[in-house]
């Protein structure tokens, strides 16, 4: 079967660590679809009716919140690459922010491009030449095994499991429906869709925890988004250089030293941490410093893993309070820093304002960090998910795929509440069953039919 | 030696439901046309369960209708009781069936053929296709006679080297104990049509007098009755009706049926051919749903001026004296006699991937085939065929375009295309869950979706045309002023809606967005609609299906028009699959064998990728560069 929508979306750059990088949309819906996620800077007409070969400034919002601040490319058919409506989205925030703006397009009404698609629809357009196709077919097909078998490589275990088990269950219950209404007189659905609800809402529970999984496979892909914060002068940058082993950032006794952000990935025992040092959390006048101290907080907002640098030898302040404030809600470790010293703060006191395991450290003379490399291989390898370095080329479909599986759910969840007709149902699921599909590479073909015999006494 | 020569349009093989539409369609559209039967006493015979429609197959007999066919019209006339079925859950389900006089219901459609201009009825088997240069000229029967036709319409049903069994009996008959025919098959072969051999089965039919009804169900009618046909006053359907009986089996059948397992030839391994699992016999239910304690039995009647009744849900090939047992296990059946035997029937037919889907063989112009012969099963699947391949075959004699419905059109559509594109190995029924599109192939708006076509063709009048465009008008009429029509939240509303349950307004809303609320409906709303015009109830039908379900309705147009955007990227006949070398080796076998039209139907071929369909899209447009 083919995919329903026809409106395209994919990162157009390399997925590198490049700051910044392209989300491309092709197709009828693209103006429409941009237009639904981008806030420009200015009050001016929607993206719809803004002329072809114009750059638009503002943000890529996903509700309230802002995701990144961009620049956006319009192109109207047929004069594009695809010769279909295009938008280039130029976003700066790295390879995880590019991916959120690339799920929020998906989720208002494209869908990810087949491996080689622009390229294709370029040459079905005429926008390619006739000696470019041959290359063409040679690559649909190379791609597409390349992206079914990484996709699959992903899926081992228990995460193939469980989704093979909810598109059974799904199945099941479309199958019980349609034998109902192809043989109503030995079928009843009476009281059904109470039940099927409990069955519903049991399934959407069960999309939800595997979309948590999802984002922890993409934690160990991808690295855990890590975020060091304290007060100045509390020791991050000293952590940071002892867990980098380099002497990166600027370390001086003075406070709030640490200006700009500083990114580094490391590998702790097989987990990737992507750490992001941070200027110091402090109420200041200065402005340089102003600017550091609210990216901190938008980055915290974005972390996996907080890790907070407390100086073990001063009490804790004002300062303190206001950082533990940040973290509420958030993965984190309290690193008691500077233990050499005297200590004026001890565990138990962190403990009554933030809760998280504390760890006792010394950057100056590298004691603790076993005992930090212990915590995070038992927070992040707790033995469900087993370390793996393939690709995450498909990684965002099986999300993708994953949330509109569990957006149809939802929607007959509401069906029944409605107290809409049964057959109804059976819509939703079955585009659920196929969402499902798509992420384990398989099609619907006869599935149905051959369910509705197997599992229902059907027929005269 | 001297034979009878005759010249003629158009030759029809059987008599059946497919043929009957068949041979009706071609002599309506002006072709001199011949049928031949093996009995003129079984012209539209049913042979085995005594209704018309169904889920899914009542949609089928409206689509039938709506283009010009024959049963709906027939079965109005000749019902004894009748349904709407699964009236509690969507529109796009509602269906109807009918429990059918069957002697009436064959008589009144020979007489229709009888009635027929252009259209005669012989009684001959036919033995031979004959063909030249891959197109086909004529049949020649038994007798050695020898009828040119333009165009050849195979009809067979379940004649083709028909076998009867039950127990260790077998009989070469078809069905009924009609005469098979014998010869056919070995002509068809010759000329290179691979054939499939298939099985089905019936229950007994049991003498009325002799069961105790007492303790049964007694299953009515619907109150107020629906016709099939568009054309049908509805007010000439409201007859006395005639009750269907409900019972079970128990255990104790069971077990007879478990003891005496190794006396059926289906498990003995007697039968070769392939059942349908969708009408398993009774055997097969108790053995491949052991967990079952009962089945229903539905006692059918089979007509008005006879005491024998069909057991339905009890088919079998189990020998005489077991039948009798198992029967008389059931309650009210203690005492029965039976009259015809149940029995399951072996039959040849063809794999229908050789067909276009226009029901014509790709291999050999002029030849057509319908119903049963295609690997499908029911009356309603037989009909619907039958017309569409007597549709098509005038229109190539006439020099007209053929028609296609596709999957989006109608049931037709993707019974037709399922048949000729996917792999089939047993007789294949409708279903509604076959179609994708089903909340816009309703039985109630088929006449929207068909009718229009078939004023195209030819088979509906202009009178019956007029009326619909009217009808269409009314709909698309009322559905705007209901869009428009505004109601303020004032205290008229607000009481109206409090007495539905319904939550009161807050601001202005339209009448229509009002009905979409799953509380309300079109009747109710009349309150607060004193400007209502005057509407006929088929009208106002329509309009409330459309503005209630307008959110998933367009959502099934959406996925249409990109479903419709594949259906419109042909394939070329002389495309040759193996000068493409990126497709795959089993995507190329495939292809070949099923020489799909449209880039759509190839897409859904078993065997054939989404990135094999890439393939070729690109291929196809590296063509046209070309050329």
């Amino acid at each position: 079967m083919m995919q329903k929508c026809d409106t395209i979306a994919a990162i157009a750059t390399a997925m590198s660590g490049a700051g910044i990088g392209v989300v491309r949309i092709s197709g009828e819906d693209a103006f429409e679809i941009a237009g639904k996620v981008f806030q420009p800077a200015s009050r001016q007409k929607k993206l719809e009716d803004q002329k072809s070969y114009t750059m638009h400034y503002g943000n890529i919002v996903d509700g309230d919140e802002i995701i990144d601040e961009v620049i956006v490319l319009l192109m109207r058919g047929p004069h594009s690459y695809t010769a279909e409506d295009t938008v280039e989205i130029d976003c700066h925030g790295g390879i995880y922010v590019m991916k959120r703006i690339l799920d929020l397009i998906l989720r208002s009404g494209a869908r990810t491009a087949e491996p080689g698609e622009f390229t294709k629809r370029a040459f079905l357009n005429g926008r390619l030449d006739l000696t470019q196709a041959e290359a063409v077919m040679d690559v649909i097909h190379a791609k597409n095994e390349y992206a079914l078998k990484s996709s699959v490589r992903q899926l081992k275990g228990s995460v193939l499991h469980l989704i093979r088990e909810i598109r059974e269950q799904v199945l099941y219950e479309i199958a019980f429906i349609e034998s109902a209404l192809d043989d109503p007189e030995h079928i009843s659905l009476d009281g059904y869709p109470a039940e099927l609800c409990k069955k519903v809402e049991n399934l959407i529970k069960k999309t939800e925890d595997l979309l948590i999984h999802a984002d922890q496979g993409r934690i160990l892909r991808e690295g855990i988004q890590t975020v060091i914060v304290g007060k100045p002068n509390a020791g991050k940058s000293s952590l940071m250089n002892v867990l980098t082993g380099e002497e990166r950032a600027i370390v001086t006794d003075i406070a709030g030293t640490t200006r700009d952000i500083l990114e580094e990935q490391i590998q702790i025992r097989g987990l990737v941490l992507n750490i992001v040092d941070t200027a110091g959390i402090r109420d200041t006048e200065n402005v340089v410093e102003k600017i550091g101290v609210h990216r901190t907080k938008d980055s915290v907002k974005d972390a996996d893993l907080v890790l907070y640098v407390v100086d073990s030898s001063t009490e804790l302040d004002e300062n303190d309070r206001e950082i533990m404030k940040l973290l509420d809600g958030k993965r984190v470790i309290i690193l008691l820093n500077k233990t050499d010293l005297i200590m004026k703060t001890t565990p138990e006191m962190t403990k009554k304002f933030c809760s998280g395991p504390v760890i006792c450290i010394s950057a100056k003379e590298e004691t603790g960090m076993e005992l930090l490399a212990d915590l995070l291989e038992e927070m992040f390898l707790d033995g469900k998910i087993s370390y793996n370095d393939e690709v995450y080329l498909t990684n965002i479909r099986h999300r993708s795929a994953m949330n509109q599986a569990k957006e149809s759910l939802l929607k007959v969840r509401e069906s029944i509440h409605l107290g809409m007709p049964e057959d109804f149902f059976s819509i939703d699921l079955m585009d659920a069953y196929e969402a499902l599909g798509r992420i384990l590479g398989e099609s619907v073909e006869d599935d149905l039919v051959n369910e509705i015999f197997g599992k229902f006494c059907v027929g005269k | 030696m001297p034979f009878v020569e005759e010249y003629t349009d158009v030759v029809v093989v059987g008599a059946g439901h497919a043929g009957c539409e068949a041979a009706l369609a071609c002599a309506r559209l002006g072709l001199e046309t011949v049928v031949f039967t093996v009995s003129v006493d079984s012209i539209a015979l049913m042979p085995c369960n005594p209704n018309i429609g169904g889920s899914s197959k009542g949609h089928l007999v409206r689509e039938l209708d709506a283009l010009g066919g024959e049963m709906g019209k027939v079965i109005d006339r000749t019902f004894l009781q009748s349904k709407m079925l699964n009236v509690s859950k969507g529109p796009a389900v509602h269906s109807l069936r009918a429990q059918a006089d069957k002697a009436e219901y064959s008589r009144a459609m020979r007489r229709v053929l009888e009635e027929t201009e252009n259209l005669r009825i012989v009684q001959a088997e036919v033995t031979e296709i004959l063909t030249e240069n891959k197109a086909v000229i004529g049949v020649r029967l038994y007798s050695g006679a020898v009828y040119h036709a333009k165009a050849v319409i195979l009809c067979t049903g379940t004649y083709l080297k028909a076998r009867c069994i039950y127990g260790d009996v077998s009989t070469h008959t078809g069905p009924n104990g009609l005469q098979a025919a014998n010869y056919l098959t070995d002509s068809l072969k010759k000329l290179g049509i691979e054939m499939y051999r298939f099985k089905t089965g019936t229950p007994a039919r049991i003498d009325g007098k002799t069961i105790d009804f007492s303790k049964m169900e007694e299953q009515f009618g619907d109150e107020r009755i629906i016709p099939f046909s568009f054309t049908t006053d509805p007010e000439s359907v409201q007859i006395p009706q005639v009750s269907c009986w409900l019972t079970y089996t128990n255990e104790k059948t069971h077990e007879i049926i478990r003891a005496n397992l190794d006396r059926s030839p289906l498990y003995s391994g007697q039968i070769e051919g392939t059942g349908p699992r969708y009408c398993p016999s009774i055997e097969d239910k108790v053995v491949r749903f052991e967990d079952k304690k009962r089945h229903q039995v539905f006692i059918e009647p089979e007509g008005r001026y006879t005491c024998e009744m069909y057991v339905g849900g009890m088919s079998s090939s189990l020998p005489e004296d077991v039948q009798y047992d198992m029967y008389h296990s059931v309650p009210g059946l203690e005492h029965v006699k039976i009259v015809r035997n149940a029995y399951a029937i072996e039959y040849d037919c063809i794999n229908p991937q050789q067909l276009c889907p226009t029901l014509e063989f790709k291999n050999i112009r002029g030849l057509f085939s319908g119903g049963q012969f295609n690997g499908s099963s029911g009356y309603e699947e037989a009909a619907c065929q039958g017309l569409v391949a007597g549709i098509n075959a005038s229109m190539k004699i006439l020099g007209r375009s053929q028609i296609v419905i596709d999957r989006s059109q109608g049931y037709i559509g993707v019974l037709i295309d399922d048949l000729v594109t996917k792999e089939n190995h047993e007789p294949y029924r409708m279903m509604t869950s076959r179609s994708e599109y089903r909340l816009l192939l309703r039985q109630d708006n088929a006449d929207q979706r068909l009718t229009p076509l078939g004023y195209e063709v030819g088979l509906i009048s202009e009178e019956r045309y007029q009326k619909l465009l009217k009808k269409v008008n009314q709909i698309r009429q009322e559905k705007e002023r209901l869009e428009r029509t505004m109601t303020g939240a004032n205290t008229a509303t607000q009481s109206f809606l409090i007495k539905y349950q319904s939550t009161e307004l807050k601001t202005a809303a339209s009448l229509a967005e009002i009905l979409r609320r799953p509380e309300m409906n079109y009747e109710f709303l009349s309150e607060i609609d004193p400007e209502r015009p005057d509407l006929p109830a088929d009208v106002t039908e329509q309009v409330e299906i459309d503005i209630k379900y307008d959110g998933y309705i367009r959502r099934q147009l959406k996925q249409v028009e990109q479903f419709r955007k594949l259906e419109q990227k042909k394939i070329p006949d002389n495309i040759n699959y193996d000068n493409i070398s990126s497709l795959r080796l089993e995507a190329v076998q495939k292809l070949k064998l099923c020489k799909p039209i449209s880039i759509g139907q190839a897409s859904r071929i078993s065997g054939v990728s989404p990135a094999d369909i890439s393939v070729l899209l690109v291929y196809l447009e590296q063509r046209r560069n070309r050329e």
